[in-house]
């Protein structure tokens, strides 16, 4: 961490700790907390999913299917095996990695539109198994009999509970992130996305730091994809198809690609628009994200953080042209 | 009498495998359209194929044309949403870099099916067959005239978009903006034109394939993404850009997964054309016919 983030962390932290003691005592809000968790829970995948494609310079259309290999894995070893859900939660992790690891290989080799299809492709074929292998999924028609989750014996049953795990979790991502970031993987990455060919012609192992970062975000969107499922019990195959990409990806554009606040900031903006605010009329649901998206794309390339001025000091990337490409 | 059913039902599975692969043809043509002149992947492809169903089904049942005069007319809306997409999208992302480009596409994409689901519901459609007449017989498998109307169209459309390309002013145009933008606007080409003459062409084609479709497999607002998919993996497997080559494999496409469906599991039948887009993609993704010499100096 380094410049305004040493003061925006904790100043984060403050306020995401103080929200549910305001939102409780305010009927019009108290639900706010409910959607905070599922905030927090897509946050970790949209984390992961701002290193590969703000940082890393990928596109990645799978994350909705690690975030359910996540949940899945989660699920069945909970619900069938009756394990504990925080020993099923590696187990997921692990799966999804493998999965991302094989993948990744190859198509990491490839670039802009092809590799936005491969991933995409692949998103859909998980998606399909989620819903052809009824034995273990339970199909279209969904999963249930799933537990929720302990911690030292104890259920975690409340929200504001349920809150505050998650929230953790999601700000021991962010600390990992921004210990990425600045690391020596961190400034090849950035090496990769402005100049692939001039990074690997300084000798930074560009396809390996590529695949990495990938089995990263797939890892950080299983995480999530586990908390997802102790806290709704209950999967259905469609809480992982292409248009829950497509989300993510929003999400992490909306507040900015190049900056994990902004992904922060953009899920949660976005969680909101999609469980609370876009409710009342919940078929224009496509629409909007679809015209959000464009007007993002097209103008506000960089998403919102882009709009805050920025002081010297922090080390983040700065750079006039808008060169946020693969190739 | 098992060898003989054996038999049939092979023919059957090859004959609807053939129909839905012409249609992943088409999608694939659409595909090298736009990438021939602008090197964009356009990920709303398969929307064009959806509007072109439903805005069939919308002048055939509400405005009760006949199918000829539906047909046009489908084909000329979804042409006039392709010009829309390149003259007020695609026109002002001019210098958008392709990570940009692809989100674009994505969420035009997302925006038709939006418009979709709000102008027809949810439902599937149906349209009638262009021609009546009850299955053609064929050694003991059932053919749907349908299904001839389906190859014989698309056919044709492959025999005019070759003398459109090698005979016409504005097809040659289009191909020199391929090989070399620059060098076709210093010879007088006006390229913005060609680029917008692609994106209309490649929606009317994708309008055609989901007109000849819709009587036989029907049409409903979110089937644009899969069945662009698909026909991106017939683009590939053919070699990106490559009309001849896009033919072969969305015929290949189409009856590996007919035949899949026939003998393995029909759930997995989408997987099938999907594990063979990675398949390429990942191990020869110049494709069948293309060189891979060639395919290191493209910008994807």
């Amino acid at each position: 961490m380094s410049g305004r983030d040493r003061w925006i962390f904790p100043g984060v932290m403050l306020l995401v700790a103080l929200f549910p003691l305001l939102a409780r005592n305010i009927d019009a809000i108290s639900h706010y907390v409910d959607i905070m968790v599922f905030a927090g829970i897509f946050s970790i995948v949209s984390l992961g999913l701002c290193l590969l494609m703000g940082y890393a310079g990928q596109i990645s259309l799978a994350q909705a299917a690690f975030f359910g290999i996540g949940a899945y894995a989660s699920g069945i070893m909970t619900g069938r095996f009756g394990w504990n859900p925080w020993a099923a939660m590696p187990v997921g992790i692990f799966a999804a990695s493998g999965v991302a690891w094989l993948v990744g290989v190859p198509a990491l080799r490839l670039k802009g539109h092809y590799l936005a299809m491969a991933t995409l492709g692949f998103g859909v074929i998980v998606t399909i198994v989620f819903s052809e292998e009824l034995e273990w999924t339970g199909g279209p028609s969904g999963m249930v009999d799933i537990p929720g989750m302990t911690i030292a014996g104890r259920a975690v049953a409340s929200e504001i509970a349920w809150y505050y795990l998650v929230w953790v979790f999601v700000f021991l991502v962010l600390l990992f992130c921004f210990h990425i970031l600045h690391s020596r993987v961190g400034r090849a990455l950035r090496a990769i996305h402005e100049q692939e060919t001039a990074a690997e012609s300084m000798g930074v192992p560009t396809s390996r730091y590529k695949v990495q970062v990938f089995v990263l975000s797939a890892a950080l969107a299983a995480l999530a994809g586990s908390f997802y499922t102790h806290y709704v019990t209950f999967l259905t195959p469609s809480s992982f198809n292409l248009m829950w990409s497509i989300r993510f990806m929003l999400m992490v554009m909306v507040g900015g690609m190049q900056s994990l606040w902004g992904a922060l900031l953009g899920t949660v903006l976005l969680t909101f628009i999609g469980n609370e605010w876009l409710q009342v009329f919940a078929d224009f649901e496509i629409l909007v994200y679809g015209a959000i998206l464009l007007v993002v794309a097209l103008f506000l390339p960089k998403g919102l953080v882009s709009l805050v001025p920025r002081r010297t000091g922090s080390k983040d990337i700065r750079k006039p042209a808008a060169n946020d490409g693969s190739s | 009498m098992d060898g003989f059913t054996l038999g049939t039902q092979w023919l059957q599975y090859a004959v609807s495998g053939l129909t839905i692969g012409v249609i992943y043809a088409l999608v694939a043509i659409g595909y090298n359209i736009i990438y021939n002149v602008t090197e964009i992947i356009n990920f709303a492809q398969g929307e064009f194929v959806m509007l072109g169903g439903l805005f069939a089904v919308f002048f055939v049942e509400s405005l009760h044309l006949p199918i000829i005069l539906a047909f046009a007319a489908a084909v000329g809306m979804v042409g006039l949403v392709g010009l829309c997409m390149d003259r007020f999208i695609i026109r002002r992302a001019r210098n958008a870099s392709v990570l940009s480009l692809i989100i674009i596409t994505i969420s035009v994409s997302i925006l038709l099916k939006g418009v979709a689901m709000f102008g027809w519901g949810k439902d599937p459609y149906s349209l009638p067959a262009f021609s009546s007449g009850s299955p053609i017989i064929f050694r003991g498998a059932a053919i749907q005239p349908q299904a001839l109307w389906v190859i014989a169209v698309s056919a044709l459309v492959v025999i005019a978009l070759t003398f459109f390309f090698h005979r016409s002013v504005y097809g040659k145009a289009m191909l020199a903006c391929a090989d070399n933008p620059n060098a076709a606007r210093m010879v007088g080409i006006p390229v913005h034109r060609m680029v917008l003459l692609s994106f209309v062409l490649s929606a009317a084609i994708g309008a055609v394939a989901g007109v000849v479709i819709t009587p036989i497999s029907l049409m409903e607002y979110d089937r644009g993404a899969l069945l662009g998919l698909k026909g991106f993996g017939a683009a590939v497997l053919g070699g990106l850009g490559n009309f001849f080559g896009a033919l072969v494999a969305g015929v290949i496409l189409g009856l590996a997964e007919s035949f899949c469906a026939g003998y393995l599991s029909s759930g997995y039948k989408d997987a099938v054309a999907l594990t063979l887009l990675l398949l390429a993609l990942f191990f020869k993704p110049e494709g069948l016919f293309g060189s891979s010499e060639a395919v290191k100096l493209k910008r994807f």
